[in-house]
Protein backbone atom coordinates (compact mmCIF):
# COMPACT_ATOMS: atom_id res chain seq x y z
CA UNK A 1 0.00 0.00 0.00
CA UNK A 2 1.53 3.49 -0.86
CA UNK A 3 2.02 5.39 2.23
CA UNK A 4 -0.46 8.30 2.89
CA UNK A 5 -0.75 11.46 5.45
CA UNK A 6 -3.41 9.80 8.19
CA UNK A 7 -5.36 12.77 10.04
CA UNK A 8 -8.41 13.14 12.35
CA UNK A 9 -9.63 16.63 12.33
CA UNK A 10 -11.27 18.04 15.62
CA UNK A 11 -14.97 18.72 14.40
CA UNK A 12 -17.21 18.52 10.89
CA UNK A 13 -16.12 22.02 10.01
CA UNK A 14 -12.76 21.05 10.36
CA UNK A 15 -13.19 17.80 8.18
CA UNK A 16 -14.74 19.81 5.65
CA UNK A 17 -11.95 21.86 4.89
CA UNK A 18 -9.78 19.17 5.08
CA UNK A 19 -11.34 17.15 2.28
CA UNK A 20 -11.26 20.40 -0.40
CA UNK A 21 -7.41 19.21 -1.67
CA UNK A 22 -7.61 16.75 -4.22
CA UNK A 23 -5.64 13.16 -3.68
CA UNK A 24 -7.49 13.36 -0.52
CA UNK A 25 -10.45 10.69 0.57
CA UNK A 26 -12.62 10.33 3.75
CA UNK A 27 -12.18 7.07 5.63
CA UNK A 28 -14.95 5.36 8.02
CA UNK A 29 -15.22 2.01 8.58
CA UNK A 30 -12.71 1.26 5.77
CA UNK A 31 -14.02 -1.97 4.77
CA UNK A 32 -13.96 -1.19 1.12
CA UNK A 33 -10.90 1.87 0.89
CA UNK A 34 -8.14 -0.48 2.51
CA UNK A 35 -9.23 -3.08 0.25
CA UNK A 36 -8.98 -0.86 -2.88
CA UNK A 37 -5.79 0.85 -1.46
CA UNK A 38 -3.86 -2.88 -0.62
CA UNK A 39 -4.54 -3.56 -4.12
CA UNK A 40 -3.73 -0.19 -5.77
CA UNK A 41 -6.98 0.60 -7.53
CA UNK A 42 -6.54 3.94 -5.57
CA UNK A 43 -4.12 5.46 -3.79
CA UNK A 44 -5.22 8.44 -1.96
CA UNK A 45 -1.82 11.04 -0.43
CA UNK A 46 -4.27 12.07 2.77
CA UNK A 47 -7.22 10.06 4.72
CA UNK A 48 -8.95 12.01 6.83
CA UNK A 49 -10.93 10.11 9.74
CA UNK A 50 -14.33 10.94 10.83
CA UNK A 51 -14.97 8.17 13.08
CA UNK A 52 -15.49 10.44 15.65
CA UNK A 53 -18.00 12.96 14.33
CA UNK A 54 -21.02 12.73 16.14
CA UNK A 55 -23.21 11.21 13.34
CA UNK A 56 -23.78 7.89 15.10
CA UNK A 57 -27.23 8.32 16.55
CA UNK A 58 -30.73 6.72 14.60
CA UNK A 59 -33.68 8.94 15.71
CA UNK A 60 -36.96 9.63 14.84
CA UNK A 61 -37.79 13.01 12.92
CA UNK A 62 -41.02 14.78 12.83
CA UNK A 63 -41.62 12.77 9.03
CA UNK A 64 -39.50 9.37 9.17
CA UNK A 65 -36.17 8.03 10.92
CA UNK A 66 -32.45 9.83 10.21
CA UNK A 67 -29.68 7.23 10.43
CA UNK A 68 -26.44 9.27 11.06
CA UNK A 69 -23.78 8.86 8.53
CA UNK A 70 -21.24 6.88 10.94
CA UNK A 71 -24.56 4.20 12.30
CA UNK A 72 -22.48 1.04 12.15
CA UNK A 73 -24.25 -1.41 9.27
CA UNK A 74 -24.86 -4.20 12.30
CA UNK A 75 -26.36 -1.37 14.46
CA UNK A 76 -28.81 0.13 12.33
CA UNK A 77 -29.31 -3.39 11.19
CA UNK A 78 -30.97 -5.32 14.68
CA UNK A 79 -32.08 -0.93 16.29
CA UNK A 80 -35.56 -1.46 17.46
CA UNK A 81 -36.79 1.66 15.38
CA UNK A 82 -35.13 0.29 12.52
CA UNK A 83 -36.75 -2.78 12.60
CA UNK A 84 -40.17 -1.50 13.96
CA UNK A 85 -40.99 1.39 11.29
CA UNK A 86 -38.63 -0.15 8.30
CA UNK A 87 -37.55 -3.97 8.56
CA UNK A 88 -36.73 -3.99 4.94
CA UNK A 89 -33.75 -2.11 5.35
CA UNK A 90 -32.33 -4.29 8.30
CA UNK A 91 -33.19 -6.95 6.14
CA UNK A 92 -31.33 -5.60 3.63
CA UNK A 93 -28.29 -4.93 5.53
CA UNK A 94 -28.38 -8.29 6.79
CA UNK A 95 -28.11 -9.60 3.38
CA UNK A 96 -25.00 -8.06 3.03
CA UNK A 97 -21.14 -8.47 3.80
CA UNK A 98 -20.32 -11.02 6.71
CA UNK A 99 -21.15 -9.85 10.76
CA UNK A 100 -17.44 -9.12 11.08
CA UNK A 101 -17.53 -6.09 7.85
CA UNK A 102 -21.20 -5.29 9.24
CA UNK A 103 -19.38 -4.23 12.70
CA UNK A 104 -17.16 -2.04 10.61
CA UNK A 105 -19.07 -0.75 7.96
CA UNK A 106 -20.89 2.46 7.88
CA UNK A 107 -23.69 4.22 6.41
CA UNK A 108 -22.28 6.52 4.59
CA UNK A 109 -19.40 3.94 3.60
CA UNK A 110 -21.64 1.61 2.30
CA UNK A 111 -23.56 4.55 0.09
CA UNK A 112 -19.78 5.46 -1.33
CA UNK A 113 -18.16 1.88 -1.77
CA UNK A 114 -17.14 1.35 -5.34
CA UNK A 115 -17.79 -1.51 -7.61
CA UNK A 116 -16.96 -5.02 -7.43
CA UNK A 117 -16.18 -5.82 -11.13
CA UNK A 118 -13.05 -7.92 -11.64
CA UNK A 119 -12.03 -5.70 -14.31
CA UNK A 120 -12.16 -2.36 -11.87
CA UNK A 121 -10.12 -4.69 -9.42
CA UNK A 122 -7.54 -5.90 -11.56
CA UNK A 123 -4.94 -3.23 -12.03
CA UNK A 124 -3.11 -4.67 -15.11
CA UNK A 125 -6.69 -4.94 -16.95
CA UNK A 126 -8.59 -1.83 -18.77
CA UNK A 127 -11.38 -0.15 -17.29
CA UNK A 128 -12.99 3.21 -17.62
CA UNK A 129 -13.97 3.40 -14.01
CA UNK A 130 -10.35 3.09 -12.50
CA UNK A 131 -8.88 4.57 -15.15
CA UNK A 132 -11.11 6.74 -17.86
CA UNK A 133 -10.24 6.57 -21.47
CA UNK A 134 -8.49 2.77 -21.25
CA UNK A 135 -11.64 0.61 -22.37
CA UNK A 136 -13.93 -1.95 -20.33
CA UNK A 137 -12.58 -5.18 -20.10
CA UNK A 138 -15.76 -6.71 -19.09
CA UNK A 139 -17.95 -5.51 -21.94
CA UNK A 140 -16.28 -8.29 -24.23
CA UNK A 141 -15.24 -10.27 -20.85
CA UNK A 142 -16.27 -12.17 -18.41
CA UNK A 143 -19.12 -10.22 -18.33
CA UNK A 144 -21.38 -12.97 -15.02
CA UNK A 145 -21.74 -10.61 -12.42
CA UNK A 146 -22.61 -7.54 -14.59
CA UNK A 147 -25.31 -4.84 -15.86
CA UNK A 148 -28.62 -5.72 -17.49
CA UNK A 149 -30.15 -2.09 -17.29
CA UNK A 150 -28.80 1.45 -17.76
CA UNK A 151 -25.17 0.66 -19.28
CA UNK A 152 -23.04 2.26 -21.44
CA UNK A 153 -20.68 1.24 -23.87
CA UNK A 154 -17.86 2.47 -21.40
CA UNK A 155 -19.40 0.86 -18.26
CA UNK A 156 -21.74 -2.49 -17.40
CA UNK A 157 -20.20 -2.47 -14.00
CA UNK A 158 -22.95 -2.67 -10.72
CA UNK A 159 -23.01 -1.46 -7.93
CA UNK A 160 -22.47 -3.66 -4.92
CA UNK A 161 -24.68 -2.71 -2.14
CA UNK A 162 -27.92 -4.53 -0.27
CA UNK A 163 -28.56 -1.11 2.27
CA UNK A 164 -28.43 1.18 -0.91
CA UNK A 165 -31.38 -1.07 -2.77
CA UNK A 166 -33.65 -1.18 0.69
CA UNK A 167 -32.97 3.11 0.92
CA UNK A 168 -33.95 3.34 -2.96
CA UNK A 169 -37.14 1.57 -2.29
CA UNK A 170 -38.20 3.55 0.99
CA UNK A 171 -37.83 6.49 -0.94
CA UNK A 172 -34.74 7.80 1.44
CA UNK A 173 -33.35 10.99 1.39
CA UNK A 174 -29.32 11.66 1.60
CA UNK A 175 -28.51 14.44 3.67
CA UNK A 176 -24.90 16.00 2.73
CA UNK A 177 -23.33 18.64 4.43
CA UNK A 178 -20.85 21.12 2.54
CA UNK A 179 -18.59 24.46 2.55
CA UNK A 180 -21.45 26.02 0.88
CA UNK A 181 -24.19 25.11 2.90
CA UNK A 182 -26.62 21.72 3.42
CA UNK A 183 -28.53 20.12 0.79
CA UNK A 184 -30.68 17.08 0.58
CA UNK A 185 -31.20 14.77 -2.64
CA UNK A 186 -33.23 11.98 -3.22
CA UNK A 187 -31.41 8.55 -2.61
CA UNK A 188 -32.57 7.36 -5.98
CA UNK A 189 -30.83 10.37 -7.40
CA UNK A 190 -27.55 9.80 -5.64
CA UNK A 191 -25.84 6.80 -7.91
CA UNK A 192 -25.47 7.32 -11.08
CA UNK A 193 -25.91 5.90 -14.52
CA UNK A 194 -22.03 5.24 -16.51
CA UNK A 195 -22.70 7.11 -19.15
CA UNK A 196 -19.37 8.88 -20.67
CA UNK A 197 -18.06 9.46 -16.89
CA UNK A 198 -18.13 5.81 -15.06
CA UNK A 199 -15.62 6.96 -12.63
CA UNK A 200 -17.73 9.45 -11.57
CA UNK A 201 -19.96 6.69 -9.20
CA UNK A 202 -22.46 9.57 -7.32
CA UNK A 203 -23.58 13.38 -7.43
CA UNK A 204 -21.64 13.82 -4.23
CA UNK A 205 -19.38 16.99 -4.88
CA UNK A 206 -15.73 17.03 -4.48
CA UNK A 207 -15.91 18.78 -0.38
CA UNK A 208 -18.76 17.33 0.26
CA UNK A 209 -19.82 14.74 3.56
CA UNK A 210 -22.58 12.20 4.01
CA UNK A 211 -24.48 13.17 7.50
CA UNK A 212 -27.01 10.69 7.09
CA UNK A 213 -29.84 9.15 5.75
CA UNK A 214 -33.76 9.89 6.20
CA UNK A 215 -36.38 7.38 5.73
CA UNK A 216 -40.05 8.63 5.34
CA UNK A 217 -42.73 6.75 7.66
CA UNK A 218 -44.73 4.66 5.67
CA UNK A 219 -46.89 2.00 5.53
CA UNK A 220 -44.68 -1.01 4.50
CA UNK A 221 -43.77 -2.21 7.56
CA UNK A 222 -45.84 -5.06 7.39
CA UNK A 223 -45.39 -6.25 3.97
CA UNK A 224 -41.73 -5.87 3.26
CA UNK A 225 -39.20 -8.06 1.95
CA UNK A 226 -35.61 -8.17 0.58
CA UNK A 227 -34.64 -11.31 -1.82
CA UNK A 228 -30.98 -11.53 -2.57
CA UNK A 229 -30.12 -14.27 -5.09
CA UNK A 230 -25.82 -15.47 -5.11
CA UNK A 231 -24.05 -18.08 -5.89
CA UNK A 232 -23.94 -19.30 -2.31
CA UNK A 233 -26.21 -18.90 0.33
CA UNK A 234 -24.52 -16.01 2.54
CA UNK A 235 -21.45 -13.98 2.13
CA UNK A 236 -21.26 -13.40 -1.23
CA UNK A 237 -22.69 -10.06 -3.95
CA UNK A 238 -25.61 -10.73 -5.23
CA UNK A 239 -26.44 -11.86 -8.48
CA UNK A 240 -29.86 -10.98 -8.16
CA UNK A 241 -31.82 -8.78 -5.32
CA UNK A 242 -34.99 -7.30 -5.24
CA UNK A 243 -36.20 -5.00 -2.10
CA UNK A 244 -40.16 -5.04 -2.63
CA UNK A 245 -42.65 -2.88 0.21
CA UNK A 246 -46.46 -2.74 0.03
CA UNK A 247 -49.17 -1.23 1.42
CA UNK A 248 -52.04 -4.10 1.20
CA UNK A 249 -55.77 -3.44 2.63
CA UNK A 250 -58.20 -5.82 2.00
CA UNK A 251 -56.31 -7.83 -0.42
CA UNK A 252 -55.96 -4.85 -2.59
CA UNK A 253 -52.36 -3.34 -3.27
CA UNK A 254 -52.55 0.44 -2.15
CA UNK A 255 -49.08 1.23 -2.41
CA UNK A 256 -45.98 -0.46 -4.04
CA UNK A 257 -41.78 -0.13 -4.07
CA UNK A 258 -39.74 -1.97 -5.48
CA UNK A 259 -35.89 -1.87 -6.03
CA UNK A 260 -33.20 -3.79 -8.07
CA UNK A 261 -29.73 -4.67 -7.03
CA UNK A 262 -26.63 -6.88 -9.16
CA UNK A 263 -28.62 -5.07 -12.60
CA UNK A 264 -27.42 -1.39 -12.97
CA UNK A 265 -24.58 0.81 -12.21
CA UNK A 266 -27.44 2.64 -9.03
CA UNK A 267 -29.84 0.62 -6.93
CA UNK A 268 -32.42 -0.09 -9.59
CA UNK A 269 -35.74 1.49 -9.06
CA UNK A 270 -38.94 -0.17 -10.75
CA UNK A 271 -41.08 2.79 -10.90
CA UNK A 272 -43.25 1.91 -13.67
CA UNK A 273 -43.39 -1.74 -12.22
CA UNK A 274 -44.92 -0.11 -8.79
CA UNK A 275 -47.71 2.12 -10.59
CA UNK A 276 -48.76 -1.06 -12.56
CA UNK A 277 -49.82 -2.52 -9.23
CA UNK A 278 -51.60 -0.23 -7.07
CA UNK A 279 -55.60 -1.06 -7.24
CA UNK A 280 -54.45 -4.58 -8.04
CA UNK A 281 -55.36 -7.96 -6.02
CA UNK A 282 -52.22 -9.12 -4.22
CA UNK A 283 -52.05 -12.22 -6.37
CA UNK A 284 -49.12 -13.95 -8.11
CA UNK A 285 -50.56 -12.82 -11.53
CA UNK A 286 -50.17 -9.29 -10.58
CA UNK A 287 -46.95 -9.91 -9.64
CA UNK A 288 -45.81 -11.77 -12.47
CA UNK A 289 -47.25 -9.18 -14.89
CA UNK A 290 -45.49 -5.95 -12.73
CA UNK A 291 -42.30 -8.47 -12.81
CA UNK A 292 -42.91 -8.34 -16.51
CA UNK A 293 -42.86 -4.61 -16.55
CA UNK A 294 -39.98 -4.39 -14.86
CA UNK A 295 -37.63 -5.71 -17.41
CA UNK A 296 -38.55 -3.82 -20.18
CA UNK A 297 -35.18 -2.28 -21.50
CA UNK A 298 -33.23 -4.56 -20.11
CA UNK A 299 -30.20 -6.04 -22.68
CA UNK A 300 -27.92 -8.65 -21.44
CA UNK A 301 -24.23 -9.60 -22.15
CA UNK A 302 -22.46 -12.45 -22.94
CA UNK A 303 -22.29 -14.68 -19.74
CA UNK A 304 -25.10 -12.83 -17.84
CA UNK A 305 -27.80 -13.69 -19.87
CA UNK A 306 -29.20 -15.91 -17.10
CA UNK A 307 -30.14 -12.63 -15.34
CA UNK A 308 -32.85 -12.04 -17.51
CA UNK A 309 -34.95 -15.07 -16.39
CA UNK A 310 -33.73 -14.56 -12.95
CA UNK A 311 -34.59 -10.78 -12.30
CA UNK A 312 -38.23 -11.26 -13.08
CA UNK A 313 -38.14 -14.59 -10.98
CA UNK A 314 -36.87 -12.60 -8.21
CA UNK A 315 -38.87 -9.77 -8.36
CA UNK A 316 -42.01 -11.97 -8.25
CA UNK A 317 -40.93 -14.25 -5.48
CA UNK A 318 -40.27 -10.95 -3.52
CA UNK A 319 -43.25 -9.64 -3.58
CA UNK A 320 -44.77 -13.40 -2.96
CA UNK A 321 -42.94 -13.08 0.10
CA UNK A 322 -43.59 -9.68 1.41
CA UNK A 323 -47.66 -10.07 0.86
CA UNK A 324 -47.37 -13.30 2.84
CA UNK A 325 -47.80 -15.60 0.21
CA UNK A 326 -44.96 -17.50 0.03
CA UNK B 1 12.30 -12.58 -2.20
CA UNK B 2 13.04 -15.07 1.02
CA UNK B 3 12.77 -19.00 0.47
CA UNK B 4 9.33 -19.82 1.66
CA UNK B 5 9.44 -22.57 4.76
CA UNK B 6 6.95 -25.16 4.48
CA UNK B 7 3.56 -24.78 6.07
CA UNK B 8 4.38 -20.49 5.88
CA UNK B 9 2.37 -18.29 4.33
CA UNK B 10 4.16 -15.74 1.44
CA UNK B 11 3.61 -12.71 4.17
CA UNK B 12 7.55 -11.94 3.26
CA UNK B 13 6.01 -10.66 0.38
CA UNK B 14 4.95 -7.96 2.58
CA UNK B 15 8.09 -6.44 2.54
CA UNK B 16 8.58 -3.15 0.95
CA UNK B 17 10.09 -3.03 -2.21
CA UNK B 18 13.55 -1.57 -2.54
CA UNK B 19 12.67 1.48 -4.70
CA UNK B 20 10.03 2.24 -1.91
CA UNK B 21 8.47 5.38 -1.02
CA UNK B 22 9.98 5.05 2.41
CA UNK B 23 13.11 5.43 0.60
CA UNK B 24 12.13 8.09 -1.76
CA UNK B 25 11.30 9.99 1.43
CA UNK B 26 14.56 8.91 3.11
CA UNK B 27 16.64 10.30 0.28
CA UNK B 28 14.24 13.65 -0.83
CA UNK B 29 14.31 15.13 2.99
CA UNK B 30 18.04 14.49 2.72
CA UNK B 31 18.31 16.34 -0.42
CA UNK B 32 16.52 19.21 1.17
CA UNK B 33 17.99 19.37 4.34
CA UNK B 34 21.56 19.42 2.02
CA UNK B 35 20.26 22.29 -0.17
CA UNK B 36 19.01 24.13 3.21
CA UNK B 37 22.30 23.97 5.65
CA UNK B 38 24.93 21.64 3.37
CA UNK B 39 27.39 21.45 6.54
CA UNK B 40 24.92 20.83 9.19
CA UNK B 41 22.94 17.80 6.85
CA UNK B 42 26.14 15.82 6.07
CA UNK B 43 26.96 15.87 9.50
CA UNK B 44 23.17 14.62 9.91
CA UNK B 45 23.48 12.13 7.24
CA UNK B 46 26.56 11.19 9.11
CA UNK B 47 24.54 9.82 12.26
CA UNK B 48 21.59 8.56 10.69
CA UNK B 49 19.25 11.53 11.42
CA UNK B 50 17.50 11.73 7.97
CA UNK B 51 16.30 8.10 8.79
CA UNK B 52 15.05 9.83 11.71
CA UNK B 53 13.59 12.44 10.29
CA UNK B 54 11.39 10.17 7.68
CA UNK B 55 10.65 8.16 10.39
CA UNK B 56 9.10 11.16 12.47
CA UNK B 57 7.08 11.94 9.13
CA UNK B 58 5.41 8.46 8.62
CA UNK B 59 5.59 6.95 12.03
CA UNK B 60 2.52 7.95 14.55
CA UNK B 61 2.35 6.92 18.02
CA UNK B 62 -0.64 4.87 18.73
CA UNK B 63 -1.77 3.28 22.48
CA UNK B 64 -3.95 1.05 22.85
CA UNK B 65 -4.77 -2.33 25.19
CA UNK B 66 -4.00 -5.86 23.71
CA UNK B 67 -5.50 -8.89 25.90
CA UNK B 68 -5.86 -6.63 29.00
CA UNK B 69 -1.75 -5.25 28.29
CA UNK B 70 -1.58 -1.69 27.21
CA UNK B 71 0.71 -1.13 24.62
CA UNK B 72 2.29 2.27 23.20
CA UNK B 73 3.58 1.66 19.90
CA UNK B 74 4.84 4.07 16.93
CA UNK B 75 3.13 2.67 13.47
CA UNK B 76 2.83 3.74 9.93
CA UNK B 77 -0.42 5.08 9.16
CA UNK B 78 -1.09 1.92 6.29
CA UNK B 79 -0.02 -0.78 8.98
CA UNK B 80 -2.90 -2.94 9.23
CA UNK B 81 -3.78 -4.06 13.31
CA UNK B 82 -3.37 -7.42 11.84
CA UNK B 83 0.36 -6.52 11.14
CA UNK B 84 0.50 -5.08 13.76
CA UNK B 85 -0.73 -7.65 16.00
CA UNK B 86 2.01 -10.25 13.97
CA UNK B 87 4.82 -8.40 13.25
CA UNK B 88 5.15 -5.78 15.82
CA UNK B 89 3.66 -7.64 18.99
CA UNK B 90 4.44 -11.53 18.05
CA UNK B 91 0.45 -12.27 18.87
CA UNK B 92 1.09 -14.81 15.68
CA UNK B 93 -2.23 -16.13 16.61
CA UNK B 94 -4.11 -14.03 13.92
CA UNK B 95 -3.77 -15.63 11.03
CA UNK B 96 -3.62 -14.00 7.77
CA UNK B 97 -5.56 -16.05 5.10
CA UNK B 98 -6.25 -13.66 2.28
CA UNK B 99 -5.75 -10.13 3.57
CA UNK B 100 -8.64 -8.66 2.06
CA UNK B 101 -11.58 -9.05 4.08
CA UNK B 102 -12.97 -12.34 2.42
CA UNK B 103 -12.21 -15.16 4.72
CA UNK B 104 -12.26 -14.09 8.23
CA UNK B 105 -9.26 -15.56 9.06
CA UNK B 106 -8.00 -12.69 10.88
CA UNK B 107 -11.23 -11.94 13.16
CA UNK B 108 -10.40 -10.11 16.48
CA UNK B 109 -12.40 -8.33 18.58
CA UNK B 110 -12.18 -4.57 19.32
CA UNK B 111 -13.95 -3.20 21.77
CA UNK B 112 -15.67 -6.25 22.07
CA UNK B 113 -16.92 -6.50 18.56
CA UNK B 114 -15.76 -8.70 15.95
CA UNK B 115 -13.52 -6.90 13.02
CA UNK B 116 -11.44 -8.11 10.21
CA UNK B 117 -8.23 -6.88 11.51
CA UNK B 118 -6.59 -7.05 8.09
CA UNK B 119 -9.23 -3.92 7.02
CA UNK B 120 -8.55 -2.41 10.06
CA UNK B 121 -5.95 0.66 10.11
CA UNK B 122 -3.48 0.85 13.45
CA UNK B 123 -3.99 4.17 13.81
CA UNK B 124 -7.83 3.79 14.13
CA UNK B 125 -7.41 1.62 17.11
CA UNK B 126 -6.14 4.19 19.23
CA UNK B 127 -7.52 3.79 22.73
CA UNK B 128 -9.27 0.78 22.03
CA UNK B 129 -9.66 -2.66 23.83
CA UNK B 130 -7.93 -5.30 21.50
CA UNK B 131 -9.00 -8.96 22.37
CA UNK B 132 -7.27 -11.74 20.05
CA UNK B 133 -7.02 -15.39 20.19
CA UNK B 134 -4.20 -15.59 22.77
CA UNK B 135 -6.34 -13.90 25.04
CA UNK B 136 -9.49 -15.91 25.34
CA UNK B 137 -7.49 -18.63 27.38
CA UNK B 138 -6.82 -18.21 31.27
CA UNK B 139 -3.96 -18.72 32.10
CA UNK B 140 -3.45 -23.07 31.26
CA UNK B 141 -7.81 -23.03 31.57
CA UNK B 142 -8.81 -22.97 28.06
CA UNK B 143 -11.82 -20.76 26.93
CA UNK B 144 -15.04 -23.08 26.79
CA UNK B 145 -15.44 -22.41 23.13
CA UNK B 146 -11.91 -23.53 22.58
CA UNK B 147 -12.81 -26.77 24.48
CA UNK B 148 -15.54 -27.15 22.27
CA UNK B 149 -13.57 -26.79 19.37
CA UNK B 150 -10.82 -29.69 20.60
CA UNK B 151 -13.80 -31.88 21.62
CA UNK B 152 -15.77 -31.70 18.47
CA UNK B 153 -12.91 -31.61 15.67
CA UNK B 154 -13.77 -28.05 14.73
CA UNK B 155 -11.05 -27.57 12.25
CA UNK B 156 -8.74 -29.61 10.58
CA UNK B 157 -5.44 -27.60 8.94
CA UNK B 158 -6.52 -25.33 11.79
CA UNK B 159 -5.51 -22.19 9.53
CA UNK B 160 -9.07 -20.80 9.93
CA UNK B 161 -9.72 -21.56 13.69
CA UNK B 162 -8.20 -18.66 15.37
CA UNK B 163 -10.86 -16.62 13.27
CA UNK B 164 -13.49 -19.04 13.85
CA UNK B 165 -12.89 -19.44 17.29
CA UNK B 166 -13.12 -15.14 18.00
CA UNK B 167 -16.33 -15.09 15.57
CA UNK B 168 -17.82 -18.20 17.73
CA UNK B 169 -17.43 -16.28 20.89
CA UNK B 170 -18.78 -12.93 19.15
CA UNK B 171 -21.87 -15.04 17.90
CA UNK B 172 -22.97 -16.38 21.01
CA UNK B 173 -22.70 -12.60 23.09
CA UNK B 174 -24.70 -11.21 20.26
CA UNK B 175 -26.90 -13.42 20.53
CA UNK B 176 -27.14 -15.21 17.16
CA UNK B 177 -26.44 -18.85 17.82
CA UNK B 178 -30.14 -19.50 18.71
CA UNK B 179 -30.25 -22.60 16.01
CA UNK B 180 -28.31 -24.10 13.60
CA UNK B 181 -29.61 -21.91 10.56
CA UNK B 182 -28.84 -19.00 12.50
CA UNK B 183 -25.30 -19.75 13.46
CA UNK B 184 -24.10 -21.00 9.58
CA UNK B 185 -25.84 -17.46 9.01
CA UNK B 186 -23.66 -14.80 11.34
CA UNK B 187 -20.65 -17.89 11.13
CA UNK B 188 -20.48 -17.15 7.28
CA UNK B 189 -17.92 -14.70 7.95
CA UNK B 190 -15.36 -17.34 8.51
CA UNK B 191 -14.05 -19.58 5.51
CA UNK B 192 -13.55 -23.04 6.09
CA UNK B 193 -11.48 -24.88 3.60
CA UNK B 194 -11.07 -27.95 5.08
CA UNK B 195 -15.26 -28.04 5.07
CA UNK B 196 -15.22 -28.14 8.99
CA UNK B 197 -18.52 -26.33 8.97
CA UNK B 198 -20.84 -29.16 10.80
CA UNK B 199 -18.28 -29.78 13.44
CA UNK B 200 -17.87 -25.99 14.08
CA UNK B 201 -21.60 -25.48 14.39
CA UNK B 202 -21.88 -28.33 16.67
CA UNK B 203 -19.17 -26.63 18.62
CA UNK B 204 -20.78 -23.63 19.24
CA UNK B 205 -24.39 -25.13 19.96
CA UNK B 206 -22.96 -27.36 22.77
CA UNK B 207 -21.50 -24.02 24.47
CA UNK B 208 -24.47 -21.85 24.06
CA UNK B 209 -26.45 -24.55 25.61
CA UNK B 210 -24.11 -25.63 27.80
CA UNK B 211 -24.83 -22.08 29.26
CA UNK B 212 -21.01 -21.34 29.76
CA UNK B 213 -19.92 -17.70 30.42
CA UNK B 214 -18.44 -16.90 27.12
Amino acid sequence: MKQFQYIRPATQQNVLDAITKPGTKIIAGGTNLVDLMKRGVTAPDKLVDINHLPLKSITPSKTGLLIGALALNSVVSENTLVLQKQPLLSMALKAGASPQLRNMATVGGNMMQRTRCSYFYDTTMPCNKREPGTGCGALEGYNRMHAIFGTSPQCIAVHPSDMCVGLAALDAVVVIAGKKGDRRIPFTEFHRLPGDHPETDNHLAPGELIVGVEIPDNNFSQHSYYLKVRDRQSYAFALVSVAAALDISGGVIRNARLAMGGVAHKPWRLFDAEKSLIGKPATEASFKHAAQIAMQGAKAYEYNAFKLKMAPGTITEALKHAAGLA
Amino acid sequence: MKSKMPGTLPECEMEAPENSRRNFLKQSALITAVALTPAVATKAADMHVDEKIAEAFEKLPIKFEVNGVQQSLSVEPRATLLDILREQLDLTGTKKGCDYGQCGACTVHVDGHRVNSCLTLGVMVNGKKVTTIEGLAKGEELHPMQEAFLKHDGFQCGYCTPGQIMSAVACIREGHANSETEIREFMSGNICRCGAYPNIVNAIQEVKEGGHAV
